[in-house]
């Protein structure tokens, strides 16, 4: 099977390959997996004070699309804010390394992971802001 | 069973004389397999017109495949499962518990390392806790399957089972990496 030279290029050499401290306020943290495949993905991704992405790590382990569906979403995610992030489709992601059908749910991961990772950070800047339902006691 | 009642019909529980459930006596799949591969076996029918033999072909085939998805536990409790209708969702449902994908990226990192440094202990010990967790996730989808029928919750164990299956072919291919 004939790959791109963009997948190749993320795969050969991927982008933000590492981790962030998953504790901290700023950081969000989106794990997922494909049990079609067994891959496994966590995509973390750093928010400013204006909501903007600074910065984005991943660790994949997974086949050579999965790896390159993640690089390609951290490069993506950076400087566009939390919600920009969300607009992030998999046909996208699957376009740009074009992607043979067969892999297409590893860019449905990628997606799935930015959708994690912003929910996770979303989670812990309102779990105290507001928790209309349950008041005091189920704050933190 | 007589080659002319062969029902192509029956599901892979029935074919083999086989109570519908996800624990089944391995040791009784064993020999009715045995017993109707002799009896399909595409040989018999060699002497026979093309469409005899391409019938016991078929045969042959729906038998070695019935035998394969059974005697594995993972295609077993799929095969099941589709049965009951349920859809297990492993090309959609990527939202596995945190902590189960957290540990299966620990396992992996783990593997990888035991690896790169060719630490075969190392390995050991990695897949003999494997088939602890493999096992104990196999008691777990019978007692969803087979006595609480909870098939909801069994296909989240089959999910979970087929995240082990690939951590198996990790592990085994870092050992063939180490002995070459």
């Amino acid at each position: 099977m004939a790959y791109s030279e963009k997948l190749l290029d993320h795969y050969d050499h991927p982008r933000n390959v590492g981790s962030m401290d998953k504790d901290a306020a700023e950081v969000g943290t989106g794990m997922v997996g494909a049990p079609a495949c067994g891959d496994v993905m966590k995509l973390q991704i750093k928010v400013g004070k204006d909501g903007v992405i600074e910065d984005a790590k991943f660790k994949t382990y997974g086949c050579g699309s999965a790896i390159a569906s993640s690089s390609l979403v951290t490069e993506w995610v950076k400087g566009k804010t939390v919600d920009q992030a969300l607009q992030i489709k998999n046909t996208q992601i699957a376009e740009e390394l074009a992607l043979p059908p067969v892999k297409i749910h590893c860019s449905i991961l990628a997606e799935d992971a930015i959708k994690a990772a912003v929910a996770d950070y979303k989670n812990k800047h309102n779990a105290v802001v507001e928790t209309p339902a349950c008041g005091e006691i189920c704050k933190g | 069973m007589q080659l002319a009642s062969f029902d192509f019909q029956q599901n892979h529980f029935d074919l083999f004389g086989l109570a519908q459930s996800f624990q089944i006596d391995i040791a009784q799949l064993e020999q009715q397999y045995r017993a109707l591969q002799t009896l399909v076996h595409p040989d018999k029918s060699a002497h026979l017109a093309d469409a005899e033999q391409r019938l016991a072909m078929q045969r042959a085939t729906l038998v070695n495949e019935a035998y394969q998805t059974l005697r594995n536990p993972l295609r077993r409790a799929r095969y099941l499962l589709s049965l009951h209708g349920v859809d297990i969702q492993e090309e959609n449902n990527t939202l596995m518990p945190p902590d189960f994908l957290m540990a299966q990226l620990e396992w992996r990192e783990a593997v990888s390392e035991a690896q790169q440094a060719r630490d075969g202990a190392a390995l050991d010990v990695l897949e003999a806790r494997l088939q602890r967790e493999t096992r104990e996730l196999e008691s777990r989808l019978a007692l969803k399957i087979d006595t609480e029928k909870n098939y909801a919750a069994a296909a989240e164990l089959v999910r979970k089972l087929r995240f082990m299956e690939r951590l198996a072919e990790e592990i085994h291919a870092a050992y063939d990496a180490i002995d070459n």
